[in-house]
């Protein structure tokens, strides 16, 4: 790997920027891995990054249905937060910020992770007593996260109208400083790329279409587009489409999958200082470096493969917009697009071994995952590893949905995750 | 935004005047207190998630406010059928043929 420095950057001026090389190759499959890793998003790349780094795993490959980091991985709305209410989650999501922070350094690759702020509206009475109750409990588990009267809301992102007369007036706002953005695109590279350099081969345009297991129900293997892979063990990481590949093996998950959109403005100088985000009215937003105002809404009611979502699911989250920024109401909109997020009942993910030997599972992410893109793929190469959870997702098991332990973020948190 | 048929109004409306209550013949245990935990785990959680052909129920929330069933391609979103709640469910498959999928 080509080590990415001020010396190289000088270096190569000389031949104008023309012999920089690949990145990563793209190999043909060998016949076999020690470990195949289903699906090269982030989750899935970054898996693949630990194992080999942490685990001194070198036989891996990550198959690809499409190419790496065309999924999710580059659709969301790359928002960094942690202020999860229950201790579980605050265990998982922390981690992953504890991550977030050195990554670029980690990497040699800059993520462009940046601690702008996320603050989240509330707009009634409940809101702010659950906006409270949550602030709490965060700092007793550990978390940051500060409460803001509308002013210092104000003060801290001036666009915001705190006006009386609006429909939802801001009532206060929870600020979690250390929270902000990272560029997606940059984060499936920057695992692809330190992956790749361990020796992980990246097979992409490679869709999986089935999963071999012998006579004792033990994973041998995956069907690819290229032909049979034999592989010890197996982890599946594989987003919206994880109930099709997981029925392969015959296991039955609890997981909907949702179309979830996304929108961008034309793009514009910076106006716009940090994340905020509002539950009640759903809406969410930041500006991209590049200028571009980056726009969340919510899901479909119904599941869908499609990629796209209906036009009055965006409409929505922009008349939110709309009132809360009243400066952007003559923005136009450039593009808007979907990803398929798998939903879990509890709105928490599975991070899991299964009931079929040597298969793995790393799903449920829902509508918020990108945020836990190192610390899931930490934790779950740590699970595949050593055939056990480590002991940050230890209660993200499929068999929570039995005992009853669930990890109820959907009553704490019921939309943009 | 999808347009959705009420078998019960006869109408086809906006998706917006509807709910939809996710896969349709998820029968609950008849004897609870036989069911096993992990009987109950199928029942309250595990769904099929289908990429394809789907069943699932719909509310017309804002109309008549009646359960239905419809079957819908969860690819292309096109509905192939809607029927009354308590209709068995269709053959998806013969279903998906006729619709050439």
């Amino acid at each position: 790997m080509k080590r990415y420095s001020f010396l190289e950057l000088a270096k190569n001026a000389f031949s104008a920027h023309q012999n920089w090389g690949r990145q990563w190759r793209n190999p043909e499959p060998k016949s076999e891995y020690d470990v195949v890793i289903v699906g090269a998003g982030g989750h899935g790349l970054a898996t693949a990054y630990y194992l080999a780094k942490e685990h001194g795993v070198r036989n891996i490959a990550v198959v690809e249905k499409g190419w790496l980091g065309g999924g999710n991985t580059g659709r969301n709305t790359t928002i960094v937060r942690s202020n999860y209410l229950w201790e579980e989650s605050a265990g998982l999501y922390n981690h992953a910020i504890d991550l977030w922070q050195g990554l670029s350094q980690e990497l040699n690759y800059n993520v462009m992770y940046s601690a702008r702020g996320v603050m989240m509206l509330a707009h009634t009475v409940h809101d702010v007593q659950v906006s409270q109750r949550h602030i709490h409990a965060n700092r007793l588990a550990g978390v940051q996260n500060e409460w803001l009267s509308p002013e210092a809301a104000k003060e801290y992102c001036p666009p915001l109208n705190i006006s009386k007369n609006i429909r939802y007036p801001v009532m206060g706002a929870a600020l979690q400083r250390v929270g902000g953005t990272a560029r997606h695109d940059a984060v499936a590279w920057g695992y692809a790329r330190g992956a790749d350099a361990l020796g992980v081969d990246i097979l992409q345009n490679c869709a999986v279409t089935g999963i071999r297991r012998d006579q004792n129900g033990a994973v041998e293997g995956v069907e690819t587009a290229k032909g049979f892979i034999k592989a010890k063990k197996v982890g599946v990481v594989a987003a919206g489409h994880t109930s099709v590949v997981m029925e392969m093996a015959g296991v039955r998950l609890p997981l909907e999958s949702y179309p979830l959109q996304a929108l961008v403005s034309e793009p514009v100088k910076p106006a716009f200082p940090c994340v905020v985000m509002s539950n009640t009215i759903h809406a969410y937003i930041s500006q991209s470096d590049k200028g571009e105002l980056v726009i969340g809404a919510g899901t479909d009611q119904f599941i869908s493969y499609s990629q796209t979502g209906g036009i009055h699911i965006s409409n929505h989250t922009i008349d939110a917009i709309c009132e809360l920024f009243p400066h952007f109401r003559r923005m136009r909109m450039l593009r808007n697009w979907g990803g398929i997020v798998d939903v879990t009942p509890d709105r928490s993910p599975i991070l899991s071994k299964t009931p079929v030997p040597g298969l793995y599972v790393n799903c449920g992410w829902g509508t918020g995952g990108f945020k836990a893109t190192p610390g899931s793929g930490h934790v779950f190469a740590h699970t595949i590893a050593k055939d056990e959870p480590h002991p940050i997702n230890a209660a993200f098991t499929i068999d929570r949905f039995r005992t009853g332990r669930l990890i109820d973020e959907a009553a704490a948190a019921a939309v943009a995750h | 935004m999808l347009l959705v048929y009420c078998p019960y109004c006869k109408v086809e409306r906006a998706e917006t005047e509807f709910s939809c209550r996710g896969e349709a013949h998820i029968a609950r245990p008849s004897d609870p207190s036989q069911t096993s935990d992990e009987d109950w785990v199928h029942y309250l959680y595990m769904r099929s998630n289908t990429k394809g052909i789907y069943a699932e129920r719909w509310r017309h929330i804002h109309g008549c406010g009646r359960f239905f069933n419809a079957v819908r391609d969860t690819v292309s979103d096109n509905f192939l059928k809607f029927y009354k709640a308590g209709e068995p469910m269709p053959d998806l498959e013969a279903l998906a043929k006729e619709a050439g999928k």
